[in-house]
């Protein structure tokens, strides 16, 4: 029982952590693009929920109204007005120009915002919970991981049964013949930078609610959504969630041990994971 | 007959290398062109000209009477420019209906259930409907071959590009891909046709054209093209030696 309590909590825990890597490995997936200004992009969707609730007094979960279509454009916007002409054969491009939008975000925000630590206000939700077989689940961390399932499922379905899910493999598949069937490459990467930074809208809030954040900590959660990606295999989304879930884990056990070991034993886990299956634990089979 | 393209001394050179010396001609509408020169002449530059993934270093190519020589890959393949590849690029990772699928919906702008109805009629023309739900990366040569036809065809063409189609197929195979093209053809597509199997492909066409070292060096009626002096010297000459 004194472990069944840090298994349960890192399991929800590891639905934040899916939605963190959700929209990277979306990205990666459909323009071999590593996006390393991605945890920054999850704080300001965080630092813009934050704008929405105090100039309206929305509560934070009916601000993704707003704030996961502006996430949207500013992806849109992103990749047509940025990224994509960074994309050819080199990848040392847009690992620079990510990196550059990092570094632009994070001092945005700190002149924005200053660097007091922050945190979205949603009342009863963020204390509530549900005593299960002994267990205590907070109400947040379940529906956390209810939305991790929604948004993973959703993107699958989104790929495989609709006509942009096709455009999306067909480019990723092979970008020129794609050209050749009519497809605008740069509006479809346009479009896949609007999905991933919709669902980074989504991780942002539920992160505000969660924890209190600084215009600095992007960097961190860069690192949990990579991890989260490469345990669970690139390329597939339901591995992703399986890989936030081991990460997640992975970190309240390490927690339980001793307070200072969360983050370095998910840092651990996720090595001993690469060295044993350097793929991942559920790589896409390829075609 | 109204012309349906028209080259204009388009010539492109990669350094030293010319692929496209100053060629011009053009096609008429409902037409089926063959084109035939040795490996290497620059017949599938011309294709990578006309659909716009090569970039043209001077000269004009008009399509249905519009000059779309800045046009993108993208734009002249709505307005009606489809081609095969010799060498099969299926979506790998795609089952052969949704290669289908991307054509009809992306190039060809249809929807839905039109569009779905439309891929599988395609499908049935070019006999892979059993293989619709298998993924294209599993496909025989035949049938990818038989894949990037009908991919082609879900764009909804007015102008069909085959390059070298027929190669490396059975003598059966071959056949029945010919009868697939005739039908094609007279169901009212402009065809233009580079091909080896020389059979093959008079067994469809209504003009040659020949080319050597980027030049348009021949052209006129089939037979007479193939019994000229300066193909059986330059085309046929390689093809013995090899």
């Amino acid at each position: 029982m004194e472990w069944l309590n840090p298994i349960v909590q890192g399991t929800l825990l590891g639905g934040l952590y899916a939605l963190f890597a959700a929209g990277l490995s979306l990205i990666f997936g459909v323009m071999r693009l590593v996006n390393i200004a991605h945890g920054d992009l999850i704080v300001l969707a965080a630092y813009l929920g934050l704008t929405v609730t105090t100039a309206t007094g929305m509560h934070p979960m009916a601000a993704l109204v707003i704030v996961v279509p502006a996430m949207a454009l500013i992806g849109y916007a992103l990749q047509r007005g940025l990224l994509n002409q960074t994309l050819g054969d080199d990848i040392l491009p847009p690992l620079l120009v990510t990196f550059g939008v990092s570094v632009i975000i994070q001092n945005g925000l700190l002149e924005v915002y200053t660097a007091d630590p922050q945190t979205l206000n949603a009342g009863a939700l963020e204390t509530a919970s549900v005593a299960v077989g002994g267990v205590t689940l907070g109400i947040l961390p379940l529906l956390t991981f209810g939305i991790a399932i929604a948004v993973i499922w959703g993107l699958q379905w989104t790929f495989y049964h609709t006509s942009l899910g096709r455009a999306f493999r067909a480019v990723s598949d092979n970008q020129d013949i794609a050209q050749l069937m009519g497809l605008n490459r740069r509006h479809i990467f346009g479009l896949a930078m609007a999905l991933a930074l919709g669902v980074t809208a989504v991780a942002g809030i539920l992160l505000g609610i969660r924890t209190s954040f600084d215009p600095s900590i992007g960097g961190g959660r860069l690192i949990f959504g990579f991890e989260a990606v490469i345990i669970g295999g690139l390329g597939n989304l339901w591995g992703t969630l399986i890989g936030g879930v081991i990460l997640g884990v992975a970190q309240t056990i390490g927690a339980k041990i001793d307070p200072g070991w969360q983050v370095l034993a998910g840092h651990i886990a996720f090595l001993v994971i690469l060295a044993v299956r350097p793929n991942g634990l559920f790589p896409r089979v390829s075609g | 007959m109204t012309t349906i393209l028209r080259l204009q001394e388009l010539s492109k050179a990669f350094g030293a290398l010319t692929v496209a010396d100053a060629m011009s001609y053009e096609v008429q509408q409902g037409e089926a062109l063959g084109v035939i020169g040795p490996n290497g002449a620059g017949k599938t530059s011309m294709f990578n000209l006309i659909t716009g993934t090569l970039k043209s270093n001077s000269g004009v190519i008009e399509f249905s009477g519009q000059n779309v020589t800045k046009w993108s890959a993208a734009k002249r393949s709505h307005a009606g420019i489809a081609r095969s590849f010799q060498v099969p690029q299926p979506f790998s990772g795609m089952t052969v209906f949704e290669n289908a699928m991307i054509a009809a919906t992306q190039s060809a702008g249809m929807h839905g259930h039109q569009a779905e109805n439309f891929c599988l009629e395609i499908l049935d023309q070019t006999e892979l409907l059993p293989k619709a739900n298998v993924l294209a990366g599993s496909l025989t040569l035949l049938e990818r071959k038989r894949l990037e036809l009908t991919r082609a065809l879900c764009a909804k063409p007015k102008l069909l590009l085959l390059d070298e189609i027929a190669g490396g197929l059975t003598e059966a195979e071959c056949k029945s891909l010919v009868q697939t093209i005739k039908d094609i053809h007279a169901s009212g597509v402009t065809i233009i046709w580079i091909e080896h199997v020389v059979h093959a492909l008079l067994a469809v066409v209504d003009r040659l054209i020949v080319i050597d070292f980027g030049k348009k060096i021949a052209e006129g009626e089939p037979q007479a093209i193939m019994e000229s002096a300066e193909v059986k010297e330059i085309y046929l000459g390689i093809e013995a030696d090899a």
